[in-house]
């Protein structure tokens, strides 16, 4: 069989390298760094952050601030949620779209203080939508900060995840924030952030501390039962929980309204907008395409770019696939014509020239059960 | 750790174990590792042909998917029952209860042109691909 590992080449590494090769994470390529993929087994990861708690390096996503008296505004211009309604201590996802509505990145904004945002964009994106906003900041009462490389990122997932971090970054802060709230600590000296948000689909914080302190606080987790866990569980994990994935769930040929991104798209506030009247025509006129979500019949494992058919003709493709270690079969999403949409609409995906019988299911494919 | 002295490897990292003409085929414990978890296999049935390193059937991952080839000329005679169920013994039992096929041999010769174990391993300390 082939076994390809890709050359290492010249990589970027994030501020907690040492620690992945220390735990004998398994370093992959991706958007530009070296990465760990797994530790121990996608699979038993993937358990640890459903079951207990787990966490992710995830300093390879872009982080940038937004300082000055039109942070809001210009943040509310570049994307399509308003995000002038942001109070501190709230974050809003959201999109980032070309003028003709194509989606340039999927973000999180949190809002710290009245003048001052964070921005999280997509690692693979993070050159781009840099140099996107440092285009458009100019004609704003706003100033962009880096902060990508002098940070690192640690995202903390699973229902033990909260209690474990009272721990290390002590319980009343944690308690404070509620779901997509925002917050900034002290800890050893150090500003921490912290948001309870995150890509697995299970309740947990996102944690931002200067790259120097990275590793201490990586250990301090690990020395409290949290589990590292690679980018291999981080996609088993969004999957299940229906995230989506830049380029491959969408890309800048795709619209919020293909993938089900409605949510994040405020047109009734009149507000100027990179985007807005495309996003509005588009949406008067219905899309051709929607992302669904799937479900094998059988044995077979779906992968992005497989072809979905029906009664012998195409009608789709597949944009993330996958394995489901908590169902124990193959899901996907995928994009199929509006008609071909309705739960329980069953489909052929071809599986390198088999036909695989799915199903279109509710989304997401997991959802966590809420504490009681 | 060595592979197994007495079974013979491909370079793409298949091995045959042959017990008086017939071979029993799975994949070695440096695949398996490579591969990560196994959730499917997909394997001829019995008394299908099978050729020396031709493709013979799929092993899936989370991963990814990655085609098996065949050490050995022959017929099936069985493949392994338990792997349709249990796709783990892969991972757990490389070289034992994760055997993928026996095969009745048309050429034992082909025998010859596998890797031993140290060829083998000297190949993945190479940087195997």
């Amino acid at each position: 069989m082939a076994l390809n590992e890709a050359a290492a080449g010249t990589l970027l590494r994030t501020a907690l390298y040492d620690e992945h090769n220390q735990l004998g994470g398994r370093m992959v390529p991706f958007a530009g760094y070296e990465m760990p993929v797994q530790y121990t087994g996608i699979v038993e990861e993937h358990h640890a952050v459903r079951q207990r708690a787990g966490m992710f390096d995830v300093s390879h996503m872009g982080r940038f601030e937004v300082h000055g008296r039109g942070a809001a505004r210009f943040l509310r211009y570049i994307s399509t949620w308003d995000m002038t309604r942001l109070a501190p201590g709230e974050g809003h996802y959201s999109a980032a779209c070309r003028d003709d509505g194509g989606i340039l990145d999927d973000i999180y904004v949190f809002c710290l203080e009245p003048e001052r945002c964070l921005v999280v964009v997509n690692a693979s994106n993070a050159p781009k939508m840099k140099q996107w906003m440092q285009d458009h900041i100019g004609k704003w009462d706003a100033r962009f900060v880096d902060r990508h490389a002098a940070t690192a990122m640690i995202a903390v997932q699973g229902p033990e995840a909260l209690g474990r971090i009272e721990g290390v970054i002590g319980a009343e802060f944690v308690r404070s924030l509620k779901p997509r709230r925002c917050g900034e600590a002290e800890w050893r000296g150090q500003t921490l952030f912290a948001s309870r948000t995150g890509y697995t689909g299970e309740d947990g914080l996102e944690l931002v501390i200067d790259a120097g302190a990275g590793p201490d606080l990586w250990r301090a987790l690990l020395d409290v039962g949290v589990q590292p866990a690679g980018l291999g569980a981080r996609d088993t994990l969004r999957l299940e929980a229906a995230l989506l994935l830049y380029g491959n769930d969408m890309d800048e040929e795709t619209n919020p309204w293909e993938v089900g991104l409605d949510w994040v798209v405020t047109l009734d506030d009149g507000a100027d907008f990179v985007g807005r009247n495309a996003l509005a025509g588009l949406k008067e006129r219905g899309v051709s395409r929607e992302l669904v979500c799937v479900k094998a019949v059988d044995r077979g494992v779906m992968r992005s770019h497989c072809d979905i058919f029906r009664d012998a003709e195409t009608v789709g493709t597949i944009s993330s696939g996958g394995y489901s270690p908590t169902l124990g079969i193959s899901i996907a999403m995928g994009f199929v014509p509006p008609e071909l949409a309705a739960e329980g609409t069953e489909l052929k995906v071809d599986v390198r020239g088999r036909p695989l019988a799915v199903r279109v299911v509710p989304r997401p494919f997991y959802k966590r059960s809420k504490p009681a | 750790m060595p592979s197994p002295g007495d079974v013979k490897y491909t370079k793409e990292h298949e091995w045959v174990r042959v017990e008086s003409e017939v071979g029993t085929v799975g994949i070695t414990d440096y695949a398996q590792d490579q591969l990560g978890d196994i959730v499917f296999v997909d394997l001829p049935a019995a008394g299908a042909s099978v050729s020396h390193m031709q493709k013979f059937g799929e092993i899936e991952s989370v991963k990814a998917v990655s085609e098996l080839y065949s050490p050995v000329t022959g017929e099936v005679v069985e493949a392994n029952p338990a792997l349709a169920n249990s796709p783990e013994l892969v991972n757990d039992s490389p070289y034992g209860e994760g055997w993928m096929l026996r095969v009745r041999l048309s050429d034992p010769g082909e025998i010859d042109k596998l890797l031993s174990a140290d060829e083998y391993d000297d190949f993945i300390a190479q940087g195997a691909e």
